[in-house]
């Protein structure tokens, strides 16, 4: 065991409510893995806690460049964070490519841990500084409190008789800064310790090594005088005490389902094709036989589709993950689910478009298509999730609607709610809601015929599998009669199927969760009202606007078609009512057809999301003018 | 349960009328998919398998309506995703007996990618390939398999495309089972479709099909009794390949080319010729290519009817099935499990 509670020295611990660190380096770095081990300490240490990697699309861009830069941002807290901050205090650099690349959004007076080595000539030059100019030396970085560590040099006189390559030595220097960090945040070693011990089980000196590594940096921080006068901090747990585990977007989505399917008692079955930022869904799903989970890698996104139709048709929760190019490719057999009334959740994880668009950068611009991207007439639910965690709750509730209403469920997720991580308190099965399959019971031949599209007074029809006596039918994506389904071309009919096929999603509104306040007065000058995954920046915004005294509240929208009920009155107890996209603007389309109102847009299309900043500063304004 | 419930009842006998929707087949008249459809309706009662255990699937096309005349399960899906939507189905539930009604528009064309993807996985499916050359739903448009010169409505100078060769495809795409048929040769394509759903994996049956409308007498070489002897020849599993209306001639293999030989002129005895051997690949492979290998002669193979190929392999859902099962060795996962997931931790 490291004592980490014992110093050489006396050195300064400071208390902090909150801190955001960006961990940045070369693709090759290993900066996602950092950030995630420290990620994990601080969770488990009880802090509050929210994630967000930013790597480039490709594998290894060229090493040294801006384009290779790889960061992993984070903020953890004594309070609730739901961002992983507007800004960061502290700024790991592995290299001046790193440094260059995010200086912008590093907060004036704050920290940068600079590995030295990444900063000399070829590097500088690889980053796209001038002959002759070095940020570390310059003074350009007065505004900044900078400490220059020679992390390459440290990291190899720890190891030097580690009797590994130097390549594989200087693999470790990753783990030099971890404990530097460790050190200056007042955080345990043993939890990193333990997973190196499991992740190198196979090769012990490695594990060794990273361990060494890793002590050497916080022996450094311990030991050296760069940071008498900075001092340590300590940011207070606050976590209540339970069991908790921290999920990314994508994990929730795929756990969602399978909880979904083990509620319902249906299998799950997951027709997928690989597509970035969505592929964590069809990976982990494909980890999850021991539940019976049966994933399809298809041949293409249409067959993704499809093949999750058949499965629908045999009576599984059938699921779909993709993102934008996708989803545009499965639009035919979107319809298809529509008229064949099966239940079916399609997860989409929206990255910047058109076309390949940004693959790795989160965007909310899918939502037109979500609604209306179908030829003919093809109404359907669509849902959106506001954060990782939400991610499941929402996939869930995308389950639960289509199985009990026997319709393709769109549910909206991004690149950004992909990816990030926050904790989650786990969750018990008995808080889940029943969802009820209602499967049509077998028919004898005395009985009268079996009409696949007689329909309750929901308008929803019922699940006949095959294998069922006596209900052997017949449908397709060809116009049915109403009630026989038998292949109709009959004008009258067409519109009564039209009709009801809308009504029948229009009915769902009747069994969904009124809208609520999330945050603020129930009336009052200014509502802002979101969806998706800038809940935490307006959250947060919001959150600080109310403490300023002005009066503004927010609401979030899960459930955007249909709409929950009482939407409309929520809207107009506000005088102005603001919607932040990340789009150009397509809510509030939607809002404005709906309720005939004229709200304010906010739009951000630059594939990084929204931060509480940017939303405050337009609620201060707009509320300045009312 | 009462100990009447146990008495064992013995299975019905069925009919192909057991089979038979109320729907009217809505084909044109003298179409080659009435021929088939009857088949199919003949076959269901030699597989002893029960009307609520058989699904049929289909693309777009004349012959995906054929769900809609059998009074089994049946889905009409979207152009060229029968192969996937059957797949899926299969996968979540082995114990169906899955078919696939597709064409060589819905199949070769727009379903060409699922066609190759679904032969390589082998999911226990029956597929009738409805090969009429030529789209017919939509009016006459050359296909995929259409001969190079046909005029069509899309093609007025003749096609300009290499065909596709059905059986080629399929055992280059790692098909497990092809094997060929006609429309009008009622008894045999019943007993090649019987062959086809006994076999575990996806069994390709391509059936020549007159279109009367828009392709009228295709398959004509084929057909006629009098071109039907010398220009076919029907493969029978450890038989030698014989055909002609004499049946003087035979198949020989000169190396790795085929070579059509008069028995009686040259002195053969059917140890001579090619004998059939349908778990050959590589014989299958030379089979598939008469249809476009000629002679040094120039005189035209015959075209082979019959199970070109068949192997057992494993299917995709007993192997995705068998993995869920290991994974299940020391028992089904719970919620439970699920929620609380491999990396929680307590907060005290």
């Amino acid at each position: 065991m490291t004592d980490t509670n014992k110093t050489t020295r006396q050195v300064n611990v400071t208390a902090k409510t909150s801190v955001s660190v960006l961990f940045a380096g070369d693709s090759g770095d290993g900066m996602q893995l950092t950030g995630t081990q420290f990620a994990n300490t601080v969770a488990v240490h009880g802090s509050e806690l929210n994630t967000f990697p930013n790597f480039p699309s490709e594998i290894r861009a060229p090493a040294g460049t801006i384009a290779g830069v790889s960061g992993f941002q984070l903020q953890f807290s004594s309070k609730p964070v739901y961002t992983p901050g507007a800004r960061f205090d502290v700024m790991v650099a592995m290299n001046s490519a790193a440094l260059k690349a995010n200086l912008k959004d590093l907060h004036r007076g704050g920290i940068i841990i600079a590995g030295t080595e990444g900063f000399d000539e070829k590097n500088l030059k690889l980053a796209g500084y001038p002959a002759g100019a070095n940020p570390l030396e310059d003074g350009t970085l007065d505004n900044y409190i900078v400490f220059p560590v020679p992390v390459l040099q440290f990291t190899r006189e720890a190891l030097k008789e580690s009797g590994l390559s130097s390549k594989e030595v200087d693999r470790c220097k990753n783990m030099f800064v971890l404990g530097l960090l460790y050190w200056l945040y007042t955080l345990p070693l043993e939890g990193t310790i333990e997973t190196l011990h499991t992740k190198f089980q196979k090769n012990i000196q490695m594990a060794e090594a990273n361990i060494k590594a890793m002590k050497a940096g916080y022996f450094f921080g311990d030991e050296t005088e760069l940071f008498a006068n900075l001092g340590r901090f300590d940011i207070a747990p606050q976590k209540q005490h339970g069991t908790y585990r921290r999920v990314t977007g994508n994990e929730a989505c795929a756990i969602a389902l399978t909880a979904a399917s083990k509620k319902a008692g249906l299998e799950l079955f997951l027709g997928s094709y690989p597509i970035t930022p969505a592929t964590e869904i069809l990976q982990t799903l494909a980890k999850k036989k021991k539940y019976g989970v049966k994933t399809f890698q298809a041949e293409d996104e249409i067959a993704g589709i499809v093949s999750s139709i058949g499965a629908a048709y045999g009576g599984a929760l059938a699921a779909t993950n993709t993102s934008g190019p996708g989803l545009a490719l499965k639009t035919e057999a979107l319809g298809l689910a529509v008229i064949l009334e099966v239940p079916l959740v399609i997860i989409n994880v929206q990255r910047g478009g058109p076309s390949t668009g940004l693959p790795t950068k989160p965007e909310q611009s899918d939502l037109f298509m979500a609604m209306y991207g179908r030829h003919g007439e093809a109404p359907m639910p669509v849902i959106a999730a506001r954060s990782p965690v939400d991610c499941f709750y929402t996939t869930y509730e995308a389950a639960r609607i289509a199985i009990e209403h026997m319709t393709p469920v769109i549910c909206l997720s991004d690149g950004y709610l992909a990816l990030s991580s926050e904790p989650w308190e786990v969750e018990s099965p008995d808080n889940l809601a029943e969802i009820k399959p209602r499967f049509q019971p077998a028919r004898k031949p005395e009985d009268p015929p079996y009409l696949p599209y007689k329909r309750d007074d929901r308008q929803v029809r019922s699940w006949a599998i095959p294998g069922t006596k006596g209900l052997e039918h017949r449908i397709g994506g060809l116009e049915k009669q109403n009630e026989t389904g038998n292949v109709s071309h009959d004008p009258e009919n067409h519109e009564l199927m039209t009709k009801i096929r809308a009504e029948k999603i229009a009915r769902i509104a009747d069994s969904i969760p009124l809208q609520s306040i999330d945050n603020g007065p129930q009336k009052g000058d200014l509502l802002v009202l979101g969806w998706g995954s800038s809940y935490g920046a307006i959250k947060t915004a919001v959150e600080q606007a109310l403490e300023e005294g002005y009066s503004v509240a927010h609401a979030h929208l899960r459930y955007i078609h249909p709409f929950p009920k009482n939407l409309g009155t929520i809207l107009g107890n506000y005088k102005k009512v603001l919607i932040p996209e990340m789009n150009s603007g397509q809510l509030i389309h939607l809002i404005r057809d709906t309720f005939l109102i004229a709200p304010v847009g906010y739009s951000k299309v630059q594939g990084v999301p929204f931060n509480e900043m940017e939303i405050l500063a337009k609620i201060t304004d707009l509320i300045k003018e009312i | 349960m009462t100990d009447n419930d146990t008495t064992i009842i013995a299975s019905p006998v069925r009919t192909a009328k057991d089979f038979a929707s109320d729907q009217e087949a809505k084909w044109c008249p003298g179409c080659g998919d009435h021929a088939i459809l009857q088949q199919l309706k003949n076959v269901m009662p030699e597989l002893d398998v029960a009307p609520e255990n058989v699904v049929i699937v289909s693309g777009i096309g004349c012959s995906s309506r054929l769900p809609y005349y059998m009074a089994t399960y049946g889905v009409h899906g979207i152009h060229g995703r029968a192969l996937p939507m059957a797949t899926g189905l299969k996968v979540s539930r082995p114990e169906l007996s899955v078919w696939v009604a597709t064409g060589d528009g819905d199949a070769l064309s727009i379903g060409g990618n699922h066609f190759i993807h679904t032969l390589r996985r082998n999911p226990d499916l029956n597929v009738v390939l409805f090969n009429n050359e030529i789209y017919g739903l939509t009016k006459g448009q050359y296909s995929p398999t259409s001969k190079i010169g046909l005029r069509t409505v899309t093609s007025p100078s003749g096609v300009i495309d290499q065909p596709f060769n059905t059986a080629a495809l399929t055992i280059g795409s790692g098909g497990s089972f092809f094997a060929r048929a006609f429309d009008r040769d009622g008894k045999y394509l019943r007993s090649i479709l019987k062959r086809a759903a006994l076999h575990r994996g996806t069994s390709l049956v391509e059936i020549y099909q007159n279109c009367p409308i828009f392709n009228n007498s295709a398959f004509e070489a084929f057909a006629t009794p009098d071109n039907k002897a010398d220009n076919t020849v029907y493969l029978e599993q450890g038989k030698p390949l014989v055909f002609g209306k004499e049946k003087n001639k035979g198949i020989r293999l000169d190396g790795f080319t085929p070579v059509v030989v008069d028995i009686n002129k040259e002195g053969l005895s059917a140890s001579d010729l090619w004998v059939h051997n349908e778990a050959d690949i590589n014989k299958a492979s030379i089979l598939a290519r008469f249809a476009d290998v000629r002679e040094k002669s120039d005189e035209v193979l015959p075209r082979p009817f019959g199970i070109f190929y068949a192997e057992e392999r494993v299917t995709y859902e007993d192997a995705l099935t068998e993995q869920i099962r290991e994974a299940q060795k020391n028992g089904i996962a719970t919620l439970e499990e699920l929620l609380k997931g491999e990396s929680s931790y307590v907060i005290k």
